[in-house]
């Protein structure tokens, strides 16, 4: 398999320059010849689009919502950074680079990550000359806050709904694209495979939601922005259509899938209710540049109001164990700190699953109302699933699955395995290494959609010299046969159980075994299980209903199916990666409770390739060099 | 039953499909957890209904979280429910009591047709968009954001019209099944922002024409949609929305002009 990273030669400054120049351009009147189908119309898909529309491609883009506006990116809640040193606190391109390699626990690729950083500067004007609301001071001029993992304030949002906003500056800039007739849009329709002819991506297959329609798309070149696979989990903070479906058919076509075990536990969510439960609720980050964690120091304390323990009897044990970062260490380090002291025993709340998040310093010293303008939305919101007043007293938080660093394997043109396969946004790998940096995730769609990819998808459309091609060609009706077998398959079984029991069930088996923290032979025994899972789907799960029709669990049973096989290929990831990085914490792999890096064996990206139904998946490594960030123990204290 | 659990009736409307008649139909929802959200409460009712072999109640949803207005029924007659400010994915069970009877049915309005069940079409609203809620910058290399400050007023006053999630519950409470509430946000939120000035009036000329176009019913100033939002957005972006088009019918005949004379 051909890993070459494509990273263009020249210092790390002046690469990203360079290649532009370098990339081939499409003569402006044959742009509207060449067809580009972008799949997800979240921030890196939405805005992809809308860019290549308005530089005159044909643009078909494609989401399984009703609308392109309800896209996952919608929820987002904290802030999107960027290198802009509004704040003079010494924030510089280098800066924001150098804290995303490091926060990612040296397992990105510096040229890629360097690049995110030049860019990050564009997006917030770009944004706000769309009119995105961005919070302000005063003066009138930007507000920022800062993030966990950083010591510069360099973090952009407006209020609680910074997802919100900036999806819906990229939503409208769609829009306008769709009204002047450069954008097809093709709301509720899933993907389900890509096609690929002598070897290049050629469109894709879809089916409509609504009327069961599977239909061809011929293109010239694909793009999947589709997301993460948080749900292989069951419960996540992620929307409930989030799936790996996209991205898991195209590794069946030959794309790379790269680190799947890398994940992300986001350490403030509100802990689960009861077996009910659905999904979780994130609690933005952003809460703890005021609010304080702790748990009680003695065990005995834990059923007590959180009011009636003392001062002295409260283990501040961010602040304890991480002085310099505190309460802002990055996210894999406390959500593991959460873990370890529920694990004590010294949880709170049902279970003994939670710690809590205490705004009382910060009222008192900054007034209520301050607390209310910087999180209101962020504090009714925990009320109102709570039932509890976070003003009066600390809110009850705990770890919950939450982004996915994995993805598809892409070069610095953001290409996968698959020539004229472009993955843009949480589906690819590329950026956020081990662990992502909080308000980075906004950040890297916007980058890949409006100003990374446009420009790559020109070079990829300049140099291929694509043949012709029909629907009517066999690999495209082979697609759709299958597609359509799936789909007969799934409901025609008929037994007992429904697709939601047995996804809570892998999402068991997956959070127990290769969640917050891993070792071998729980993963070795997650590999005895899934299969076993997977017959039992096979074999009884229940999907009613017919495939001519809006069918809600046809759906998920789709998506259910590619994570059953998905989670066998995150499990096997996590055991052969024999070393703890970021969100990956192998517990053999450890130095005074802290994650151990082995930079001489891991040093690299995993690249999984498909090697057909049943056989064991082929690992390719992409060595990652480091140039220009020294390789050290990541230490936060 | 559990210590807690609510035994509910549901009346539940059931469409097999857009164009077919669709009748309510009543469902028991037995030891129901005053935690669960309203959506959960639908989940484990529908886990019953595969389980016993019958079709589930489809409705939209996805973020759970009150942010990407997938979700949104009319539960006893009122939008999103009982609950102010509040999608029907936040509402919790909490709100209802054992023994409760509870209507569920779709929005009901001629631009949202039905598809399925709960499930209706809000194409109509990416059709206002698309007539002009937005502000025209490509992607390019824009001034640098801080060389326009914008006072934190406006900036804020933006903020709250921009806090619209388009679940189309101000159609679905409006008597008229108008859609002011949901094009006024959107036009007071680019009207209120520099940046938005230049296509203003256009703006609110074009959107309030497709408004009409997709067969939404005029505004009386009824208020309903401003007491149903989850997103408490104002009916003074209304009067902002009137004032701009009043202005944008004026102005529109004069660009006219000013094209014929050169
Ligand atoms: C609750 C929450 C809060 C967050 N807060 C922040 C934050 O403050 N800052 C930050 O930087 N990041 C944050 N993140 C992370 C960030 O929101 C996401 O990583 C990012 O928005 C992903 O954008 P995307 O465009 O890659 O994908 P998404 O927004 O997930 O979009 C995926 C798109 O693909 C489509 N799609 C998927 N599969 C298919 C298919 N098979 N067929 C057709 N269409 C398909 C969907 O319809 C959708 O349009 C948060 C995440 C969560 C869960
Ligand atoms: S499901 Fe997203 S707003 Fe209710």
């Amino acid at each position: 398999m051909d890993l070459n990273s494509r990273i263009p030669e020249g210092p790390l400054a002046e690469k990203w320059d360079k290649h532009r120049f370098e990339m081939k351009l499409v003569n402006p009147a044959n742009k509207r010849k060449f067809h580009v189908i972008v799949v997800g119309s979240g921030l890196a898909g939405a805005s992809a689009s809308a860019t290549l529309s308005e530089l005159g491609y044909n643009v078909s883009c494609f989401c399984f919502q009703d609308t392109p506006r309800r896209a996952h990116s919608i929820a987002a809640q904290g802030g999107i950074n960027a290198a802009k040193n509004y704040r003079n606190d010494g924030d510089s391109v280098q800066r924001l680079f150098y804290d995303t390699v490091k926060g990612g626990d040296f397992r990105a690729r510096e040229a890629n990550v360097y690049r995110l950083a030049q860019v990050s500067v564009n997006i917030i004007d770009q944004c706000v000359a769309q009119g995105v609301p961005f919070a302000r001071e005063y003066g009138g001029l930007l507000a920022n806050r800062s993030f966990g993992g950083a010591q510069v304030s360099r973090t952009f949002y407006a209020r609680g709904q910074t997802g919100q906003q900036l999806l819906l500056g990229a939503y409208q800039a769609l829009e306008k694209e769709i009204a002047r007739g450069g954008v097809r849009m093709y709301n509720r329709h899933e993907m389900l495979d890509v096609v690929v002819i002598d070897g290049v991506a050629r469109g894709i297959v879809t089916r409509d939601m609504v009327t069961g329609k599977v239909q061809s798309h011929v293109a010239d070149a694909v793009v999947l922005g589709t997301g993460g696979y948080g749900n292989v989990y069951f419960l996540s903070t992620n929307a409930m259509g989030c799936n790996v479906t996209a991205t898991y058919r195209a590794y069946k076509k030959g794309a790379a899938f790269a680190n799947p075990c890398f994940t992300q536990i986001h350490p403030t969510c509100i802990p689960q209710s009861g077996d009910h439960q659905s999904k979780l609720t994130l609690m933005s980050e952003s809460l703890r540049n005021d609010g304080r964690v702790w748990v009680p120091k003695k065990k005995e304390d834990c059923g007590k109001k959180p009011g009636d323990i003392a001062e002295e009897d409260r283990d501040y044990y961010l602040e304890r164990k991480y002085p310099s970062f505190g309460n802002l260490s990055p996210r894999d380090i406390a959500s593991r700190a959460a873990k370890e002291v529920c694990d004590e025993g010294r949880g709170v709340g049902p279970g003994g699953r939670g710690v809590y998040l205490d705004f009382a310093d910060a009222i008192n010293r900054l007034g209520e109302s301050a607390i209310r303008e910087r999180y209101g939305n962020l504090f009714e919101m925990y009320a109102r699933i709570t039932d509890e007043n976070p003003y009066k007293v600390p809110m009850r938080i705990y770890p919950a699955v939450h982004y996915t660093m994995g993805g598809l394997w892409v070069d610095y043109n953001l290409m996968s395995t698959i020539p004229g396969l472009h993955v843009i946004g949480e589906a690819n790998f590329s950026d956020h290494g081990a662990n992502r940096l909080g308000a980075s995730a906004l950040m890297q769609g916007l980058a890949d959609g409006y100003f990374v990819l446009p420009y790559t998808v020109g070079n990829y459309l300049a140099s291929a010299k694509l043949a012709k091609v029909t629907a009517d060609h066999p690999e495209f009706k082979a697609a759709v046969d299958k597609v359509q077998a799936m789909t007969d398959k799934l409901l025609s079984i008929k037994g007992t159980r429904t697709v939601d029991s047995i996804h809570r069930e892998l999402g068991n088996i997956m959070w127990e075994k290769c969640g917050m923290a891993r070792n071998e032979k729980g993963l070795k025994e997650a590999l005895e299980l899934i299969p076993k899972l997977r017959d039992e789907f096979w074999n009884n799960v229940n999907v009613p209903g017919s495939g001519a029709e809006l069918n809600q669990s046809l759906e998920k049973a789709g998506r259910v199916a590619d994570f059953l096989d998905f989670a066998e290929l995150m499990v096997t990831d996590a055991l052969h990666r024999e070393e703890s990085c970021g969100g990956h914490f192998r517990e053999e792999y450890q130095e005074e409770g802290e994650a151990k890096r082995n930079d001489e064996k891991f040093a690299y990206a995993a690249a999984w390739e498909y090697a057909g139904e049943g056989k064991a998946p082929i690992l390719n490594k992409e060595p990652l060099v480091f140039d220009n960030v020294h390789l050290s123990t990541r230490s936060y204290k | 039953m559990s210590a807690g659990g609510l035994n509910l009736t549901l009346h539940v409307w059931r469409q097999s499909g857009p164009n077919k008649a669709g009748k309510i139909v009543d469902y028991p929802a037995t030891n129901i957890s005053p935690e669960m959200s309203f959506l959960e409460m639908l989940d484990t009712v529908n886990e019953g209904l595969i389980t016993s072999g019958q079709d589930p109640i489809a409705f939209d949803h996805d973020c759970r979280e009150g942010i990407c207005g997938s979700c949104g029924v009319m539960i006893n007659g009122a939008a999103h429910g009982p609950m102010k400010q509040t999608t029907a994915c936040q509402l919790h069970m909490r709100t209802f009591k054992n023994g409760d009877e509870i209507w569920i049915e779709p929005w009901r309005a001629g631009a949202f047709p039905v598809i399925k069940d709960l499930v209706v079409d809000r194409g109509a609203f990416d059709r206002i968009i698309q007539a002009g809620g937005f502000i025209s910058a490509p992607t390019g290399s824009p001034q640098d954001a801080n060389s326009l400050p914008i006072s934190k007023l406006d900036a804020d006053d933006a903020m709250d019209a921009a806090a619209c999630i388009g679940c189309g519950a101000c159609v679905a409470a409006c008597p008229n099944a108008s859609a002011s509430l949901f094009t006024a946000a959107k036009i007071t939120h680019l009207g209120r922002l520099p940046q938005g000035q230049p296509e203003r009036y256009r703006r609110a000329l074009a959107m309030v024409t497709q408004m009409d176009i997709e067969g939404f019913g005029g505004c009386t100033l009824f208020g309903e949609c401003q007491e149903a939002c989850p997103k408490g957005i104002s009916i003074d972006t209304i009067v902002q929305m009137n004032r701009d088009y009043i202005v944008a019918a004026a102005s529109e005949r004069e660009e006219k002009v000013e094209m014929g004379a050169g």
